[in-house]
Protein backbone atom coordinates (compact mmCIF):
# COMPACT_ATOMS: atom_id res chain seq x y z
CA UNK A 1 0.00 0.00 0.00
CA UNK A 2 1.32 3.49 -1.03
CA UNK A 3 1.37 6.21 1.47
CA UNK A 4 0.42 9.35 1.20
CA UNK A 5 3.50 11.58 0.02
CA UNK A 6 4.27 8.42 -2.74
CA UNK A 7 0.74 8.60 -4.08
CA UNK A 8 1.00 12.58 -4.28
CA UNK A 9 4.49 12.45 -6.77
CA UNK A 10 3.88 9.27 -8.67
CA UNK A 11 0.15 11.00 -9.38
CA UNK A 12 1.93 13.81 -10.14
CA UNK A 13 4.51 12.13 -12.74
CA UNK A 14 1.90 10.00 -14.29
CA UNK A 15 -0.11 13.25 -14.66
CA UNK A 16 2.98 15.03 -16.40
CA UNK A 17 3.21 12.02 -19.22
CA UNK A 18 -0.24 12.10 -19.73
CA UNK A 19 -0.04 16.29 -20.99
CA UNK A 20 3.77 15.52 -22.54
CA UNK A 21 1.88 12.90 -24.40
CA UNK A 22 -0.92 14.93 -25.56
CA UNK A 23 0.83 17.80 -26.30
CA UNK A 24 0.44 19.24 -29.83
CA UNK A 25 3.65 18.37 -32.11
CA UNK A 26 4.95 21.70 -32.23
CA UNK A 27 4.56 22.52 -28.38
CA UNK A 28 5.76 19.09 -27.93
CA UNK A 29 9.10 19.78 -30.46
CA UNK A 30 9.75 23.19 -28.17
CA UNK A 31 9.78 21.51 -25.16
CA UNK A 32 12.23 18.75 -26.50
CA UNK A 33 14.17 20.91 -27.59
CA UNK A 34 14.00 23.02 -24.49
CA UNK A 35 15.04 19.68 -22.56
CA UNK A 36 17.93 19.21 -25.09
CA UNK A 37 19.49 22.67 -23.84
CA UNK A 38 20.11 20.97 -20.17
CA UNK A 39 22.69 18.63 -21.86
CA UNK A 40 24.22 22.10 -23.79
CA UNK A 41 27.32 22.16 -21.39
CA UNK A 42 28.18 18.31 -21.73
CA UNK A 43 27.72 18.72 -26.08
CA UNK A 44 30.24 21.72 -25.20
CA UNK A 45 32.54 19.83 -23.17
CA UNK A 46 32.16 17.36 -26.10
CA UNK A 47 33.20 19.51 -28.78
CA UNK A 48 35.72 21.00 -27.17
CA UNK A 49 37.57 17.54 -26.26
CA UNK A 50 37.27 16.88 -29.96
CA UNK A 51 39.17 19.91 -31.15
CA UNK A 52 41.71 19.21 -28.34
CA UNK A 53 42.41 15.80 -29.90
CA UNK A 54 42.13 16.75 -33.19
CA UNK A 55 44.80 19.71 -32.48
CA UNK A 56 47.10 17.36 -30.32
CA UNK A 57 47.00 15.13 -33.30
CA UNK A 58 48.45 17.97 -35.91
CA UNK A 59 50.89 19.00 -33.17
CA UNK A 60 52.17 15.39 -33.63
CA UNK A 61 52.38 14.56 -37.11
CA UNK A 62 55.40 15.36 -38.84
CA UNK A 63 56.45 18.57 -40.80
CA UNK A 64 57.26 16.76 -43.86
CA UNK A 65 53.90 14.91 -43.66
CA UNK A 66 52.28 18.39 -43.50
CA UNK A 67 54.20 20.01 -46.57
CA UNK A 68 52.99 16.91 -48.57
CA UNK A 69 49.91 16.84 -47.60
CA UNK A 70 48.97 21.29 -48.64
CA UNK A 71 50.88 20.39 -51.99
CA UNK A 72 48.29 17.70 -52.64
CA UNK A 73 45.58 19.71 -51.61
CA UNK A 74 46.51 23.16 -53.58
CA UNK A 75 46.99 20.84 -56.56
CA UNK A 76 43.54 19.32 -55.60
CA UNK A 77 42.12 23.41 -55.18
CA UNK A 78 43.46 24.25 -58.66
CA UNK A 79 41.81 21.28 -60.25
CA UNK A 80 38.72 22.13 -58.58
CA UNK A 81 38.82 25.52 -59.53
CA UNK A 82 38.86 24.79 -63.02
CA UNK A 83 36.41 22.56 -62.58
CA UNK A 84 33.92 24.98 -61.05
CA UNK A 85 34.76 27.53 -63.54
CA UNK A 86 33.41 25.18 -66.08
CA UNK A 87 30.39 24.39 -63.82
CA UNK A 88 29.69 27.79 -63.52
CA UNK A 89 30.11 28.29 -67.47
CA UNK A 90 27.52 25.59 -67.78
CA UNK A 91 24.83 27.25 -65.03
CA UNK A 92 25.02 29.98 -66.54
CA UNK A 93 24.12 28.25 -69.46
CA UNK A 94 21.21 26.17 -68.11
CA UNK A 95 20.20 29.38 -66.53
CA UNK A 96 19.43 31.03 -70.01
CA UNK A 97 18.10 28.06 -71.71
CA UNK A 98 16.07 27.91 -68.39
CA UNK A 99 14.57 31.33 -68.95
CA UNK A 100 14.42 30.81 -72.32
CA UNK A 101 11.64 27.90 -72.12
CA UNK A 102 10.10 29.80 -69.48
CA UNK A 103 10.73 27.53 -66.65
CA UNK A 104 11.76 28.82 -63.24
CA UNK A 105 15.50 29.14 -62.51
CA UNK A 106 17.05 26.77 -60.02
CA UNK A 107 18.19 28.00 -56.73
CA UNK A 108 22.00 28.11 -55.73
CA UNK A 109 22.97 26.07 -52.54
CA UNK A 110 25.38 27.52 -50.50
CA UNK A 111 26.92 24.62 -48.20
CA UNK A 112 27.75 25.34 -44.52
CA UNK A 113 30.16 23.35 -42.50
CA UNK A 114 29.01 21.41 -39.62
CA UNK A 115 30.75 19.28 -36.99
CA UNK A 116 28.60 16.18 -35.55
CA UNK A 117 28.89 16.11 -31.78
CA UNK A 118 26.49 13.78 -31.06
CA UNK A 119 24.62 10.44 -32.22
CA UNK A 120 20.75 9.14 -31.35
CA UNK A 121 20.36 8.54 -27.75
CA UNK A 122 18.48 5.26 -28.26
CA UNK A 123 18.78 2.09 -30.63
CA UNK A 124 15.75 2.72 -32.46
CA UNK A 125 16.67 6.32 -34.56
CA UNK A 126 18.44 7.00 -37.16
CA UNK A 127 19.73 10.27 -36.09
CA UNK A 128 22.58 12.71 -35.09
CA UNK A 129 23.60 16.24 -33.38
CA UNK A 130 25.18 18.69 -35.68
CA UNK A 131 26.77 22.32 -34.06
CA UNK A 132 24.60 23.65 -36.20
CA UNK A 133 21.83 25.87 -34.87
CA UNK A 134 19.36 28.80 -35.55
CA UNK A 135 22.34 31.32 -34.81
CA UNK A 136 23.97 30.02 -37.92
CA UNK A 137 21.33 29.74 -40.16
CA UNK A 138 19.76 26.71 -39.32
CA UNK A 139 16.51 25.64 -40.84
CA UNK A 140 14.56 22.56 -40.54
CA UNK A 141 14.59 20.62 -43.79
CA UNK A 142 18.03 21.42 -45.00
CA UNK A 143 19.44 19.05 -46.73
CA UNK A 144 22.57 17.97 -44.98
CA UNK A 145 25.52 16.14 -47.48
CA UNK A 146 29.23 14.90 -47.56
CA UNK A 147 31.58 14.69 -50.38
CA UNK A 148 30.62 11.33 -50.86
CA UNK A 149 26.93 11.72 -50.77
CA UNK A 150 23.40 12.56 -48.81
CA UNK A 151 23.28 12.27 -45.24
CA UNK A 152 19.86 13.50 -44.33
CA UNK A 153 18.17 16.76 -43.53
CA UNK A 154 17.89 18.81 -40.55
CA UNK A 155 14.42 17.57 -38.49
CA UNK A 156 14.79 19.95 -35.74
CA UNK A 157 16.60 22.86 -34.90
CA UNK A 158 18.01 24.53 -31.30
CA UNK A 159 20.02 27.98 -30.85
CA UNK A 160 22.97 26.32 -31.40
CA UNK A 161 22.41 22.35 -32.30
CA UNK A 162 20.09 20.78 -34.77
CA UNK A 163 19.17 17.16 -34.71
CA UNK A 164 19.88 15.37 -38.57
CA UNK A 165 17.34 12.33 -39.32
CA UNK A 166 19.61 10.48 -41.36
CA UNK A 167 18.46 8.45 -44.85
CA UNK A 168 16.59 5.75 -44.00
CA UNK A 169 15.03 7.49 -40.33
CA UNK A 170 11.55 7.22 -40.04
CA UNK A 171 11.35 10.90 -40.70
CA UNK A 172 13.53 11.12 -43.71
CA UNK A 173 11.92 9.37 -46.95
CA UNK A 174 13.84 10.53 -50.02
CA UNK A 175 12.73 10.34 -53.48
CA UNK A 176 15.85 8.82 -56.08
CA UNK A 177 15.91 7.79 -59.55
CA UNK A 178 18.87 5.39 -60.99
CA UNK A 179 21.26 7.72 -62.87
CA UNK A 180 21.97 5.08 -65.82
CA UNK A 181 17.74 4.43 -66.32
CA UNK A 182 16.37 7.40 -65.20
CA UNK A 183 14.02 5.57 -63.15
CA UNK A 184 12.14 6.97 -59.85
CA UNK A 185 11.59 5.21 -57.06
CA UNK A 186 11.60 6.54 -52.77
CA UNK A 187 14.24 5.18 -49.76
CA UNK A 188 11.43 5.00 -47.39
CA UNK A 189 11.35 6.18 -43.96
CA UNK A 190 11.65 3.10 -41.22
CA UNK A 191 14.17 1.02 -42.56
CA UNK A 192 14.86 -2.10 -40.42
CA UNK A 193 17.97 -3.48 -42.31
CA UNK A 194 20.88 -4.77 -40.05
CA UNK A 195 23.71 -2.72 -41.91
CA UNK A 196 23.23 1.35 -41.06
CA UNK A 197 24.70 1.83 -44.44
CA UNK A 198 22.15 -0.31 -46.41
CA UNK A 199 19.01 1.44 -47.21
CA UNK A 200 16.24 -0.07 -49.71
CA UNK A 201 14.55 1.63 -52.76
CA UNK A 202 11.64 0.71 -54.25
CA UNK A 203 10.43 1.97 -57.74
CA UNK A 204 7.03 3.04 -58.66
CA UNK A 205 6.90 0.23 -61.52
CA UNK A 206 8.44 -2.99 -62.87
CA UNK A 207 11.94 -1.45 -63.84
CA UNK A 208 14.15 -4.91 -64.85
CA UNK A 209 16.94 -2.79 -65.95
CA UNK A 210 17.87 -1.71 -62.44
CA UNK A 211 21.82 -3.34 -61.50
CA UNK A 212 24.29 -3.65 -59.35
CA UNK A 213 26.54 -0.49 -59.35
CA UNK A 214 24.24 1.73 -60.79
CA UNK A 215 24.36 4.99 -59.01
CA UNK A 216 21.41 6.39 -57.16
CA UNK A 217 20.59 10.28 -56.69
CA UNK A 218 18.16 12.41 -55.22
CA UNK A 219 15.87 13.20 -57.96
CA UNK A 220 14.21 16.74 -56.58
CA UNK A 221 10.93 15.46 -56.07
CA UNK A 222 9.07 16.17 -52.83
CA UNK A 223 11.20 19.83 -52.79
CA UNK A 224 13.33 18.81 -50.08
CA UNK A 225 16.86 17.61 -51.60
CA UNK A 226 18.12 19.43 -54.49
CA UNK A 227 18.12 17.02 -57.88
CA UNK A 228 21.53 15.19 -58.40
CA UNK A 229 22.79 14.64 -55.36
CA UNK A 230 24.46 11.29 -55.13
CA UNK A 231 22.79 8.84 -52.35
CA UNK A 232 24.81 5.53 -53.07
CA UNK A 233 24.84 2.78 -55.81
CA UNK A 234 22.88 -0.31 -55.86
CA UNK A 235 24.09 -3.48 -54.48
CA UNK A 236 21.07 -6.05 -56.24
CA UNK A 237 17.59 -6.00 -57.34
CA UNK A 238 14.91 -8.02 -57.01
CA UNK A 239 10.96 -7.81 -58.37
CA UNK A 240 8.45 -7.31 -54.84
CA UNK A 241 5.22 -7.34 -54.46
CA UNK A 242 3.89 -10.06 -57.08
CA UNK A 243 6.34 -8.22 -59.77
CA UNK A 244 4.20 -4.72 -59.72
CA UNK A 245 7.13 -3.23 -57.91
CA UNK A 246 11.32 -3.09 -58.26
CA UNK A 247 12.84 -3.47 -54.79
CA UNK A 248 16.82 -2.35 -54.48
CA UNK A 249 19.15 -2.20 -51.79
CA UNK A 250 21.35 0.45 -51.90
CA UNK A 251 25.30 0.88 -50.38
CA UNK A 252 24.87 4.43 -49.13
CA UNK A 253 27.72 6.93 -50.00
CA UNK A 254 28.25 8.68 -47.36
CA UNK A 255 29.48 6.25 -44.41
CA UNK A 256 26.53 7.26 -41.52
CA UNK A 257 28.32 5.77 -38.92
CA UNK A 258 31.71 7.66 -39.34
CA UNK A 259 30.27 11.30 -40.00
CA UNK A 260 32.59 13.70 -38.26
CA UNK A 261 31.91 16.98 -40.54
CA UNK A 262 28.57 17.39 -42.57
CA UNK A 263 27.79 20.02 -45.27
CA UNK A 264 23.89 21.54 -44.52
CA UNK A 265 23.40 23.19 -47.68
CA UNK A 266 21.54 26.66 -47.69
CA UNK A 267 19.41 27.90 -49.90
CA UNK B 1 16.71 14.14 5.27
CA UNK B 2 20.30 14.30 3.35
CA UNK B 3 19.91 15.44 -0.36
CA UNK B 4 23.24 14.49 -1.37
CA UNK B 5 22.94 11.35 -2.39
CA UNK B 6 19.51 11.89 -4.71
CA UNK B 7 21.58 15.09 -6.51
CA UNK B 8 24.71 12.52 -7.27
CA UNK B 9 21.90 10.10 -8.58
CA UNK B 10 20.45 12.83 -10.49
CA UNK B 11 23.27 14.10 -11.64
CA UNK B 12 24.50 10.62 -12.73
CA UNK B 13 21.08 10.22 -14.87
CA UNK B 14 21.88 13.24 -16.75
CA UNK B 15 25.55 12.09 -17.74
CA UNK B 16 23.40 8.57 -18.48
CA UNK B 17 21.01 9.98 -20.42
CA UNK B 18 24.06 11.76 -22.75
CA UNK B 19 26.36 9.02 -23.11
CA UNK B 20 24.83 7.07 -25.40
CA UNK B 21 25.52 9.64 -27.90
CA UNK B 22 29.15 9.87 -27.33
CA UNK B 23 31.47 7.09 -27.20
CA UNK B 24 31.41 6.49 -31.38
CA UNK B 25 34.07 4.02 -32.06
CA UNK B 26 32.64 1.74 -28.84
CA UNK B 27 29.45 2.16 -30.19
CA UNK B 28 30.34 1.03 -33.80
CA UNK B 29 32.23 -1.73 -31.71
CA UNK B 30 29.63 -3.17 -29.68
CA UNK B 31 26.67 -2.67 -32.37
CA UNK B 32 25.00 -0.56 -29.44
CA UNK B 33 24.99 2.75 -28.07
CA UNK B 34 26.60 2.99 -24.52
CA UNK B 35 23.34 3.40 -22.35
CA UNK B 36 23.65 2.27 -18.48
CA UNK B 37 19.87 4.30 -17.79
CA UNK B 38 18.29 0.70 -16.83
CA UNK B 39 21.25 -0.23 -14.22
CA UNK B 40 20.67 3.54 -12.81
CA UNK B 41 16.55 2.84 -12.16
CA UNK B 42 17.52 -0.23 -10.70
CA UNK B 43 19.59 1.07 -8.32
CA UNK B 44 17.54 4.21 -7.88
CA UNK B 45 14.50 1.62 -7.27
CA UNK B 46 16.23 -0.33 -5.08
CA UNK B 47 18.04 2.37 -2.34
CA UNK B 48 15.99 5.67 -2.52
CA UNK B 49 12.00 5.72 -1.84
CA UNK B 50 9.63 5.83 -4.50
CA UNK B 51 8.83 9.30 -5.66
CA UNK B 52 13.17 9.68 -5.92
CA UNK B 53 13.08 6.73 -8.43
CA UNK B 54 9.83 7.60 -9.90
CA UNK B 55 11.22 11.13 -10.79
CA UNK B 56 14.39 9.96 -11.37
CA UNK B 57 13.00 7.58 -14.43
CA UNK B 58 11.07 10.18 -15.60
CA UNK B 59 13.91 12.23 -16.04
CA UNK B 60 16.26 9.87 -17.24
CA UNK B 61 13.62 8.90 -20.08
CA UNK B 62 12.68 12.93 -20.80
CA UNK B 63 16.27 13.16 -21.31
CA UNK B 64 16.73 10.70 -23.59
CA UNK B 65 13.90 11.75 -25.63
CA UNK B 66 15.41 15.05 -26.11
CA UNK B 67 18.46 13.74 -27.68
CA UNK B 68 16.80 10.95 -29.77
CA UNK B 69 14.26 10.76 -32.66
CA UNK B 70 11.67 9.96 -30.26
CA UNK B 71 8.25 11.77 -29.23
CA UNK B 72 8.68 12.93 -25.67
CA UNK B 73 7.30 11.37 -22.93
CA UNK B 74 7.16 7.58 -25.35
CA UNK B 75 11.04 6.96 -23.67
CA UNK B 76 9.88 7.80 -20.08
CA UNK B 77 7.19 4.90 -19.84
CA UNK B 78 9.43 2.13 -19.18
CA UNK B 79 11.89 3.67 -16.95
CA UNK B 80 8.96 5.05 -15.06
CA UNK B 81 7.15 1.40 -15.18
CA UNK B 82 10.24 -0.64 -14.12
CA UNK B 83 11.14 2.45 -11.09
CA UNK B 84 7.34 1.75 -9.97
CA UNK B 85 7.69 -2.22 -9.96
CA UNK B 86 11.11 -2.62 -8.48
CA UNK B 87 10.39 -0.22 -5.80
CA UNK B 88 7.14 -1.25 -4.66
CA UNK B 89 8.96 -5.13 -4.37
CA UNK B 90 12.42 -4.48 -3.23
CA UNK B 91 11.74 -5.83 0.26
CA UNK B 92 10.94 -9.10 -2.06
CA UNK B 93 13.97 -9.33 -4.18
CA UNK B 94 17.23 -9.80 -3.64
CA UNK B 95 19.44 -6.48 -3.77
CA UNK B 96 22.69 -7.39 -1.50
CA UNK B 97 24.09 -9.86 -3.28
CA UNK B 98 26.36 -9.17 -6.56
CA UNK B 99 24.56 -11.87 -9.16
CA UNK B 100 21.48 -10.88 -8.04
CA UNK B 101 22.42 -7.22 -8.71
CA UNK B 102 24.12 -8.59 -12.19
CA UNK B 103 20.82 -10.46 -13.19
CA UNK B 104 18.46 -7.26 -12.55
CA UNK B 105 20.67 -5.29 -14.38
CA UNK B 106 20.98 -7.43 -17.40
CA UNK B 107 16.80 -8.26 -17.23
CA UNK B 108 16.04 -4.43 -16.92
CA UNK B 109 18.98 -4.01 -19.45
CA UNK B 110 16.85 -5.87 -22.11
CA UNK B 111 13.52 -5.02 -20.64
CA UNK B 112 13.33 -1.31 -20.92
CA UNK B 113 14.64 -1.08 -24.39
CA UNK B 114 12.74 -4.12 -25.46
CA UNK B 115 9.26 -2.11 -24.08
CA UNK B 116 10.31 1.12 -25.38
CA UNK B 117 10.62 -0.35 -29.29
CA UNK B 118 6.99 -2.64 -28.42
CA UNK B 119 5.70 0.82 -27.05
CA UNK B 120 7.09 2.74 -30.62
CA UNK B 121 5.48 -0.41 -32.54
CA UNK B 122 2.46 0.16 -30.92
CA UNK B 123 2.04 3.96 -31.65
CA UNK B 124 3.28 3.16 -34.88
CA UNK B 125 6.29 5.76 -35.11
CA UNK B 126 7.89 3.17 -37.22
CA UNK B 127 11.45 2.88 -35.33
CA UNK B 128 14.36 0.70 -36.94
CA UNK B 129 13.45 -2.62 -35.93
CA UNK B 130 15.16 -5.65 -37.29
CA UNK B 131 17.60 -8.50 -36.64
CA UNK B 132 20.23 -6.36 -34.99
CA UNK B 133 18.26 -5.37 -32.28
CA UNK B 134 18.42 -8.76 -31.12
CA UNK B 135 22.17 -7.98 -30.84
CA UNK B 136 21.79 -4.39 -29.55
CA UNK B 137 19.22 -5.97 -26.69
CA UNK B 138 21.75 -8.74 -25.90
CA UNK B 139 24.81 -5.87 -25.97
CA UNK B 140 22.80 -3.80 -23.06
CA UNK B 141 21.63 -6.64 -21.21
CA UNK B 142 25.19 -7.27 -20.77
CA UNK B 143 26.06 -4.13 -20.35
CA UNK B 144 23.43 -3.33 -17.67
CA UNK B 145 24.07 -6.77 -16.18
CA UNK B 146 27.99 -5.80 -15.64
CA UNK B 147 26.98 -2.42 -14.52
CA UNK B 148 24.47 -2.85 -11.82
CA UNK B 149 26.79 -4.34 -9.74
CA UNK B 150 29.51 -1.62 -10.01
CA UNK B 151 26.84 1.17 -9.47
CA UNK B 152 25.89 -0.35 -6.02
CA UNK B 153 29.22 -0.78 -5.07
CA UNK B 154 30.54 2.53 -5.88
CA UNK B 155 27.27 4.61 -5.32
CA UNK B 156 27.02 3.00 -1.36
CA UNK B 157 30.31 3.94 -1.11
CA UNK B 158 30.06 7.37 -1.97
CA UNK B 159 26.39 7.43 0.19
CA UNK B 160 28.43 5.76 3.22
CA UNK B 161 31.04 9.20 2.92
CA UNK B 162 28.07 11.55 2.47
CA UNK B 163 25.18 10.85 4.51
CA UNK B 164 26.07 11.00 8.34
CA UNK B 165 26.88 8.06 10.12
CA UNK B 166 24.13 5.85 11.89
CA UNK B 167 24.68 6.76 15.68
CA UNK B 168 26.49 3.81 17.87
CA UNK B 169 24.82 1.61 20.27
CA UNK B 170 25.64 0.01 23.56
CA UNK B 171 26.44 -3.47 24.58
CA UNK B 172 23.44 -2.79 27.27
CA UNK B 173 21.43 -1.51 24.49
CA UNK B 174 20.22 -5.26 24.09
CA UNK B 175 19.25 -5.80 27.18
CA UNK B 176 17.32 -2.20 28.09
CA UNK B 177 15.15 -3.13 25.77
CA UNK B 178 11.48 -3.98 26.55
CA UNK B 179 10.49 -7.89 25.99
CA UNK B 180 7.00 -8.63 25.48
CA UNK B 181 5.12 -12.03 25.93
CA UNK B 182 6.32 -14.87 27.64
CA UNK B 183 10.69 -15.51 27.22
Amino acid sequence: MLKRPQTIVVSAVALLLVLLLNLPAGAAARLKLALGGLFLPLLGISSASQSFVDRASYELLPRATLIAEVQRLEKDNAALRVEAALGAEAAAENQRLRAQLGSLPRGAWRPRLARVVGRDASTWWRTCLIDYGSRDGAVVNQPVVTAQGLVGRIASVGHSHSQVALVGDASCGVAVLVSETRDHGIVAGGQSTTDAGMVEMTTFQQTPGIVSGQVVLTSGEGGVFPKGLVVGTVVDARPARSGLFTSARIRLGAHLNRLEEVWVLAP
Amino acid sequence: MNWASPIVLFVAGWLAAFAPTQFVVLRDLLGAPVSLGPALVVYAAFTHGLPTATLFAAMLGLGSDALSGSRLGLGALMPIAAAFFLSTRQHLLLRDERYAQFWLGLGAGVALPLGHGWILVAAHAEPAIGWHSVRQLLVLGVLNGAACPAFFWAFDRLRQSLEYPAAPTSFQAGLREMKRGRS
